[in-house]
């Protein structure tokens, strides 16, 4: 059972934090680090950054045709205005699913992700099946995420090489004509802004 | 470097096998090896390329049966060893032996929001004019340089089409090595799935990568 597997294999529990914790204890030790600040760090991801601000993002360009060009013209400026910035987002690009046109973004060299937008990537984000199939079987991969795309829908792979960081953003499902923003953003999943995702009513 | 990150296209690693409903951690040491990397690097005393390479450079046996966060400590501790904050005796003790200088400003956790939301901008201002205009077809060099390099092995010697000028960025091959920033035009190159793959690839597959003016020639 896969699930299972990669579970263990992501939790060497005992070797790995006695590990981490001789790491911080010798750092603070030396005056280097300041573990309050690790409890902020992890606090700030936990519970302020996370994949509910880019939902903020594609909800808000659903709802609002200027913001929409503004975020496809310059994608940085316009998620800075909503108070999203910094690490990991420094440098954004929005990429517009179309009815002909899906976006599936990966960093085949190592885990660049989105983080001002979407936080800490998921574990399968930074693992070798995706980053090693994402650029030669799309559809494959799409398949496991329980996505299956029309025959005739063109595949755009963005491979995240520099440091230009990319939100999808999903195409908005029909029958949402009434909904508001605050109602679309709570549509909006993760893996929708990956593009390993669609994002339907009721999902 | 040809190294183990290098994934692009390798087989054999199974099915993605997403976790419904991750937790955002898996252990707790997981969130202290997130904090303990973004303090050191808040030191100062490196840059995202170097620490980039770091991890590359583990055993490609040891990348390849190490978790994300694993590999982060270990290049971690690499990193904390050759910029001499901490000796190879202090990590396999786990304590320290020596005080440190306390020369350099540390993260301070009332700090830490507005290094976040600054983050580390490396766009930098124009050198020069671009080499390459859009809709120019290019090809990705066919180099294997020993150090670091963000050019994905996959891309190597094939012909795509640039699609947009990024601006210009700090050049990593130089920048993880103490080479100095040397900036570069960055470009996105739109690449066919069936020139990468042959002619059994996805018709309706393309590929994008970012790649630095020094990744490409004229095709």
């Amino acid at each position: 059972m896969t699930h299972r597997d990669d579970h263990d294999h992501d939790n060497h529990l005992d070797p790995m934090d006695a590990r981490v914790r001789a790491l911080e204890t010798t750092l603070c030790e030396k005056g280097l680090i300041d573990p309050a600040a690790i409890d902020v760090i992890v606090d700030t991801y936990q519970n302020r950054i996370g994949p509910q601000n880019g939902a903020r993002v594609v909800a808000k360009a659903w709802h609002d045709p200027a913001f929409a060009d503004w975020l496809k013209r310059d994608a940085t400026a316009a998620i800075a205005s909503l108070g999203f910035t910094g690490r990991q987002g420094e440098h954004m690009k929005a990429v517009f699913n179309r009815p002909q046109t899906h976006n599936l973004v990966v960093c085949t060299l190592c885990s660049c992700y989105p983080w001002s937008v979407l936080g800490l990537p998921p574990v399968w984000y930074k693992s070798p099946p995706y980053r090693s199939r994402a650029v030669i079987d799309p559809r494959g991969v799409l398949s496991e995420f329980g996505v299956s795309l029309n025959e005739d829908v063109r595949i755009r792979v963005w491979d995240s090489t520099a440091e230009l960081r990319y939100l999808v953003v999903p195409m908005r499902p029909a029958g949402t004509e009434d909904y508001s923003e605050e109602a679309l953003a709570a549509l909006v999943t993760r893996d929708s802004m990956i593009g390993t995702g669609l994002v339907d009513i009721g999902t | 470097m040809n190294g183990p990150h290098d994934l692009g296209g390798h087989m054999g690693f199974g099915p993605v096998a997403p976790q419904a409903n991750e937790p955002l951690f898996h252990a707790h040491w997981e969130e202290r090896a997130l904090g303990v990397t973004l303090c050191s690097g808040a030191l100062g005393l490196w840059t995202i390329d170097e620490s980039r390479h770091a991890r590359e450079s583990l055993h490609p046996a040891d990348y390849y049966s190490s978790s994300y966060y694993e590999i982060w400590i270990k290049a971690l501790e690499a990193l904390l060893a050759r910029h001499g904050c901490v000796s190879p005796a202090e990590l396999i003790a786990g304590q320290a032996k020596s005080a440190g200088s306390g020369d350099r400003p540390i993260l301070k956790p009332q700090n830490v929001a507005a290094v976040l939301a600054k983050g580390a901008p490396c766009d930098r201002p124009d050198q020069g004019p671009a080499r390459y205009g859009v809709g120019q077809r290019v090809r990705i060099r066919n180099v294997h340089p020993a150090g670091h390099t963000r050019i994905p092995g996959y891309a190597k010697g094939h012909v795509g089409v640039i699609e947009e000028i990024a601006g210009t960025f700090v050049f990593p091959d130089d920048n993880a090595h103490g080479k100095g920033e040397n900036p570069q035009w960055l470009y996105r190159v739109v690449l066919e799935g069936r020139a990468l793959w042959g002619d059994e690839a996805d018709p309706l597959l393309t590929v994008s990568i970012d790649a630095w003016e020094g990744y490409l020639e004229p095709a």
